[in-house]
């Protein structure tokens, strides 16, 4: 069979020489490596005080945009809920009443939004499924909690706030092709 | 003075022990008890200024030979008592020899002369340099014999160990 | 003769904290070698540079829940951390730790016991050693802990033979038992190890079976035995084991320099015309500095070698290193035989 890669080593059960059967130069020369890695640079991070750079479009917790006048984005169509392969998301819709044109953009409007960051595995499928540009992931990371109920995240926690100053910058995740890969329905997993 | 009260320490500690070996229901605390009997003894070895023996004493035996003793018992993990009661007869035997070694050795201990024997402190001899001369000098060829007798258990106790048949 | 007994007293204490600091320091050492071995930094949170890291462990291990478990034999399972403790504390009375002090006149030694069998003592105490670790390991009732303490007990017992060989040899070039002696008579760089590397090599082989330091860690192999006799123990009891286990680097190392790396000696700081006093200090600093070596030595190797299979373990120690030591002895005797002529 012809190998896939030069790196396989042939190996042999072939007698030890008495050189090698005493062992000695064996560890010495184990210890000599091993000696040579106290000097070697710590692949560490001290991470409190130092993070690792994160990638522009890493897929850390979520985040519930708002539209330019600062109104909700989501109208609550399920389809994130749908395309969520870990069932993480669940939300409860509601009719927008007269008056809430200020705080929600469309007609229909989710009144409970739910992501359980223990089941979800920041796929981005949510991202890549919402047809109203709501959803998105972001560079934050869930931060470890002592109780499985605080992994709940609700509205309280994902809508992004309403201070224009505030707003969480997502537009590195939507470059012009990002954009149109979206749009472009006909690849299987994106439907 | 003081000397004495480690004296009275100890042999209690060795009587005591020496006791509770046969009493301790279980086989571990026998072999416990004896490995503290035998440290008791190497104390008196001790007090009578035979450290080199004190401490072969407790090399050999609480090092070695009481650790194999606890290994197999443990292996074979004897917590039970799992001895049959034995008949009347073996115990009247056996209480019998053992109450006629006791007269004896009392026999023995009461015709000698404390007094006679050298002040422990005096005597050089249990220290290991003059060990070394007396059981190279006066006693060679017991000393020797008894090195030979080893060597001929050590034989033994190879070929009984090997596998296969010689 | 009351300051004499006041003196072996501070002496006796003083070392005993020192091998109680040493290996509570030695826990933290071991985890930043160990980090610096696999590119990382080991413990730096507690304190500056993690030292306050031991203390830390220490205070964990206090508020730790004490288990027994309900078929442990109770007192046993008591004793067996404290015997280990005890006993590994116990030999560093022999060791002398620096050449004597002269405070008025009156010369104070290094050594808490110079006993003239010195080096017996020593190997009396290695081979009762091993009664706690078989004692809480049986106690615990526990197949584990049970496997993990008669592993330990043939272990010691195969690895004393070779070692007790091995010092022989000294003892016949040395002439004496007093660990004294021994140093003595390797002033400058007349250092043992020059004459026996062999008898060198076969002691630092047993000194790490016989303190159960990797690679010959069965006693307490993880992934075979879950934790070998301290399956069953928590808490402080759990903590005297572990701790035993540094203490005895701390001794063994210090009791290889005094045998065959020449003690407190080190060429040329005989000539250099110290006091007494700064003589002896700079002396135990030179010693210190011989069993730090050590301390590294172990943990160098444990992190560097796998474990041994069992049956490689007791064909190493009885095929190999008893039959080398023989050799040694014997080859030994014949040079001195020779010399003598």
């Amino acid at each position: 069979m012809k190998n896939l890669t030069n790196r396989s080593k042939i190996v042999s059960n072939k007698q030890m020489n008495f050189w090698e059967r005493i062992y000695i130069p064996a560890i010495l020369n184990g210890m000599r490596i091993t000696f040579g890695h106290l000097f070697r640079k710590k692949t560490t991070v001290q991470y409190p005080e130092v993070t690792r750079e994160f990638s522009d479009v890493y897929r850390g917790k979520h985040v519930l945009k708002r539209d330019d006048e600062g109104r909700e984005r989501c109208t609550a169509c399920g389809l994130c809920a749908v395309a969520c392969p870990a069932e993480a998301i669940t939300m409860v819709a509601a009719e927008r009443q007269p008056g809430e044109e200020n705080l929600y953009r469309e007609e229909k409007y989710a009144v409970v939004y739910e992501i359980n960051m223990l089941r979800c595995i920041f796929c981005g499928d949510c991202e890549e499924a919402c047809p109203k540009e709501a959803i998105f992931l972001t560079k934050e990371i869930v931060k470890s909690e002592y109780d499985r109920d605080k992994f709940i995240y609700g509205k309280d926690v994902l809508v992004e706030p309403a201070d224009p100053a505030k707003r969480i910058d997502i537009s590195k995740r939507q470059t012009p092709e990002v954009i149109e890969f979206k749009k472009n329905k006909k690849y299987k997993h994106n439907k | 003075m003081f000397t004495q009260y480690i004296f009275h320490f100890l042999s209690i500690m060795a009587l005591f022990s020496a006791v509770m070996v046969l009493a301790s229901k279980k086989p571990i605390h026998s072999v416990l008890f004896l490995t503290l009997a035998f440290f008791a003894i190497a104390g008196h070895y001790v007090l009578l200024n035979a450290q080199f023996l004190a401490v072969v004493h407790v090399i050999v035996y609480a090092g070695a030979i009481m650790v194999l003793f606890l290994f197999t018992v443990m292996l074979l993990n004897l917590n039970k008592d799992e001895r049959s009661p034995k008949p009347m007869w073996v115990n009247f035997i056996a209480f019998v020899a053992g109450g006629m070694l006791m007269l004896t050795l009392i026999g023995i201990f009461r015709g000698y002369d404390i007094k006679a024997a050298h002040d422990p402190m005096i005597s050089q001899i249990g220290l290991v340099k003059n060990l070394g001369k007396i059981l190279y000098h006066d006693y060679l060829i017991p000393f020797e014999l008894s090195s030979v007798l080893f060597l001929t258990a050590m034989v033994g106790a190879v070929l009984l160990g090997k596998k296969e048949q010689i | 003769m009351i300051v004499q007994i006041i003196y072996k007293a501070l002496l006796s204490s003083i070392i005993l904290l020192l091998s109680l600091v040493v290996a509570m320091y030695s826990t933290l050492v071991e985890r930043k070698v160990a980090g610096w071995f696999q590119d990382r930094h080991g413990p730096n949170r507690a304190g500056p540079w993690g030292l306050l890291q031991p203390l830390a462990d220490g205070a964990k291990l206090f508020f730790k829940e004490e288990f027994m478990p309900n078929s442990a034999d109770k007192f046993l399972y008591i004793l067996g951390p404290s015997l280990t403790m005890f006993i590994a504390l116990l030999t560093s009375a022999a060791i002398p730790w620096g050449p004597d002090l002269v405070v008025n006149g009156t010369v104070y030694p290094l050594q808490v016991a110079d006993v003239n069998i010195g080096v017996l003592y020593i190997f009396a105490i290695l081979s009762i050693g091993v009664y706690g670790i078989m004692i809480g390991g049986w106690a615990s009732n526990n197949k584990y802990a049970l496997l993990g303490a008669v592993r330990a007990s043939s272990q010691m017992i195969s690895y004393e033979l070779a070692m007790s060989l091995s010092i022989i040899t000294i003892v016949m070039m040395t002439g004496s038992l007093s660990m004294r002696e021994i140093v003595a008579q390797q002033q400058g760089f007349n250092w043992n190890i020059i004459y026996q590397p062999l008898g060198f090599l076969i002691f630092l082989i047993c000194a790490f079976a016989e303190t159960n330091r990797a690679p010959f860690d069965l006693p307490e192999c993880e992934t075979e035995l879950v934790g070998g006799y301290h399956t069953e123990y928590s808490s402080m009891k759990l903590g005297f084991y572990l701790f035993s286990e540094y203490i005895n680097m701390f001794i063994s190392g210090a009791v290889m320099a005094t045998l065959f790396l020449g003690g407190y000696h080190f060429p040329g700081i005989d000539k250099l015309g110290l006091s007494p006093n700064v003589f002896a200090f700079v002396s135990f600093m030179v010693l210190f500095t011989k069993i730090t070596f050590f301390g590294f030595l172990f943990m160098w190797i444990r992190w560097t070698l796998p474990r041994f299979r069992y049956d490689q373990l007791m064909k190493l120690g009885w095929k190999s290193l008893i039959p080398l030591a023989i050799l040694n002895v014997v080859i030994t005797g014949v040079v001195i035989l020779l010399n003598q002529k």
